[in-house]
């Protein structure tokens, strides 16, 4: 071990109880898997992992790290996609799993007191005898802290927001190891500065969210999913715009391209339609979700659907959604030891359309092998390129597209990160969407709170 | 054909998530400030006894149980998911399966149900004996494991999940029937249903007017946790893992 890593190692496990009761792990197999994303981004290992099992945990920590000056980098599910918590200049990574409490449910003012090491499926599990729940679906089974860092946005987004829109105070403990309470535990409070949203999305740069505070909702009283099969997915598209332009009250809106499915039905032995389809969700009462269904049905119809399945019972609905649910590990199981390089852009509904038909005809030029998934609802969607990391040329072709993408999408008045973050791989693309004032400021924030640049350092801001 | 009567029974347990733990003086498991919800497999016969109503299948369906008073919550879950009344037998201590299929017993003699539907077990104790033993004292058919339900003709045809695959077997009526995993996905309790559920009537009995014999046949010895899990090692060659499976571990 390192000079510096093991007077840090030193440090932490001379830290006596009840400073620190977690643990310190070294193993490989924990290390690499601490250093490892959902991403095409090549491992980067940290030093050592301590696993918190409380606040004082996680503020013995990034005191004894700010004490000696050593990178630290909050971990979570890692199931982010760009390189997030990847340890670019080693260091020791934080996983908070272990505080996964909800500390409180307040039913009658919807709101709910979590630790952020909950994953998202416990805290549905968690709710689900009390008619609430907390909406904001990423896809992937991340912890509350990793959407929160990441200001993550997913399937029902289009009609609960995102992680911005309900969040509504968080603990954070900061570099040097004092701890905030940013917001209050109401809603409808004002403050000062808005400090609980400069911690959304910020990727854990500048402290560690420890618990939140978060907006529940009350779970509808009855859902209905539906699937439209297109010929094209220029048909799918248009459709799911005309469905927005007509203010249909969706809860969910996807489109899910015929590669996806096909990786789908080969992953799992299912037997779902292997073409461009659209999927919704309409949530609500039983009459008023068969009055959406019908509706879509309806401009389906004018638009060249070829068939349209719809579910009410829970486990046909789950079977129905199944197939957009799992398509990026499906996906990435086509090419074995493939790694995905998934682009994230979001663009005004206006242009979506025309932003998916040039970033088409961009991959038909190059021969390379792609599938399309997105939030079509926000505008926001997702090609997935699986490469062999030892095909240098495939991952730069892969890139490149992207970039292109990622360019089309901030011309087109998006962004090239709709609800991925930054992490390392998106880091070029900040200049472009973001002025270099408002970069100097980001910059000068960062400094301020975290002057040893100990926090998840590589991240976020170009330097 | 419709049955008038369907009547559920629900236990109160420790929440699946929760990981629990054996008290210091092994008497028992943790249960301060831990979370309870109803047992998974009675939610499975909730949603089963609530479809039979929505599809006219049923005209009743009374869930049942057998607890504390905390037990009231368990029961209002019930009625939140669509059950139209609850019977809650107040008794404060632990009951064994016996005991509990005796008190059922009590309570159908007075409620004639045409059906009582469980959970194959309830995940505390994973006994997996309440409906058969309840069978027994009924001496009505049992349909347990089920993965699926229909009414057909007056009689319940039901497909069990046995070892060797699926059993399809034709029972009259009444009969007990249990559930398993693969019945249904029960349904999320709405708040407008919990709200309604708040006013269906509850009727609580104490365990001692059902006149039945709850004496414990059972002594718990101990309770310990599952040995923490050893390293495993590497061997070289295979003569070295020969000789490990021979002399160290004596399996061969």
């Amino acid at each position: 071990m390192e000079p510096v890593t093991s007077r840090v190692y030193q440090s932490l496990s001379q830290l006596k109880s009840p400073l620190f009761r977690g643990s310190l792990l070294t193993s490989a197999s924990v290390l690499e898997r601490h250093g490892t994303d959902e991403s095409y981004h090549a491992a980067r290992i940290p030093d050592a992992v301590a696993v918190a099992s409380c606040e004082g945990d996680v503020q013995a920590v990034l005191r004894t790290c700010s004490d000696h000056g050593f990178p630290v980098i909050p971990y979570g599910a890692g199931t982010s996609l760009e390189g997030h918590i990847h340890a670019l200049r080693g260091g020791l990574s934080l996983d908070v799993a272990d505080m996964n409490s909800v500390l409180s449910v307040d039913p009658d003012e919807m709101t709910a007191t979590v630790q952020c090491g909950i994953l998202r499926s416990q805290l549905d599990n968690y709710l689900r005898d009390t008619g609430l729940f907390f909406p904001v679906d990423p896809g992937a089974d991340a912890t509350l802290g990793g959407m929160i860092s990441t200001s993550a946005s997913g399937t029902t987004t289009v009609r609960y927001g995102r992680m911005r829109d309900n969040v509504l105070g968080l603990k954070v403990v900061l570099p040097g190891g004092k701890k905030i309470q940013t917001g209050k535990e109401r809603r409808g409070c004002s403050s000062a500065v808005d400090l609980t949203s400069m911690f959304i999305g910020a990727e854990g740069t500048l402290g560690v969210v420890t618990e939140a505070t978060l907006k529940l909702y009350p779970r509808p009283e009855f859902s209905r999913s539906t699937v439209c099969t297109f010929q094209s997915m220029e048909d799918a598209i248009r459709t799911s715009v005309k469905i927005l332009q007509q203010g249909v009250g969706v809860s969910r809106l996807e489109f899910v391209d015929e590669t996806s499915i096909q990786a789908v039905n080969r992953a799992y032995q299912s037997w779902h339609e292997e073409k461009p389809s659209l999927f919704l969700e309409f949530q609500g009462s039983e009459t008023s979700t068969k009055d959406e269904a019908e509706t879509v049905k309806a401009i389906a119809n004018k638009n060249d659907v070829i068939d349209v399945k719809t579910a009410t019972e829970l486990e046909d609905q789950k079977k129905l959604w199944h197939a957009r649910h799992n398509s990026y590990y499906a996906i990435l199981a086509l090419r074995k030891g493939g790694k995905g390089v998934i682009s994230d852009a979001c663009v005004p509904i206006s242009r979506l359309a025309e932003c998916i038909r040039e970033t088409k005809e961009d991959i038909a030029d190059t021969n390379i092998f792609s599938a399309m998934i997105g939030h079509v609802g926000d505008g926001n969607f997702h090609v997935i390129f699986v490469v062999d990391l030892n095909n240098l040329d495939e991952i730069r072709t892969a890139k490149e597209i992207t970039s292109r993408l990622s360019h089309r999408a901030i011309r087109m008045g998006g962004t090239c990160t709709g609800e991925h973050g930054v992490g390392m791989g998106k880091i070029p693309y900040l200049k472009a969407e973001c002025d270099a004032t408002s970069l100097e400021l980001m910059r000068t924030l960062k400094k301020t709170l975290d002057p040893k640049g100990i926090m998840n350092p590589g991240k976020i801001i170009p330097e | 054909m419709s049955l008038s009567r369907v009547l559920v029974g629900v236990k109160r347990v420790v929440d699946y998530a929760v990981k629990i733990r054996v008290k210091p003086d092994g008497s028992g498991v943790d249960k301060t400030n831990v979370k309870m919800s109803m047992n998974p497999f009675c939610e499975i016969a909730v949603e089963e006894s609530v479809r039979l109503k929505e599809r006219g299948l049923a005209q009743e369906v009374v869930a049942m149980t057998i607890g504390p008073s905390q037990n009231m919550d368990t029961i209002r879950t019930a009625l939140a998911m669509g059950a139209d009344r609850g019977i809650h037998v107040v008794c404060d201590q632990d009951l064994e399966p016996l005991a509990v299929s005796k008190v059922f017993q009590a309570v159908v003699q007075k409620e004639t149900p045409q059906a009582v539907i469980l959970g194959k077990q309830a995940i505390d104790d994973d006994c997996n004996q309440t409906g058969q033993m309840l069978a027994g004292l009924l001496d009505w058919p049992q349909g347990t494991f089920l993965s699926k339900l229909e009414v057909e003709n007056d009689a319940l045809k039901v497909t069990r999940e046995v070892d060797g695959g699926l059993e399809t077997l034709n029972l009259s009526i009444p009969a007990v029937l249990t559930c398993d995993l693969r019945l249904n996905e029960p349904r999320y309790a709405s708040l407008p249903n919990i709200m309604k559920a708040k006013r269906k009537p509850v009727e609580s009995i104490p365990v001692a007017d059902l006149g039945v014999d709850i004496k414990s046949h059972l002594d718990v010895l101990r309770i310990e946790e599952t040995p923490k899990r050893q390293g495993g090692g590497k061997v070289e060659s295979v003569a070295e893992l020969v000789d490990k499976l021979k002399n160290e571990a004596g399996v061969i």
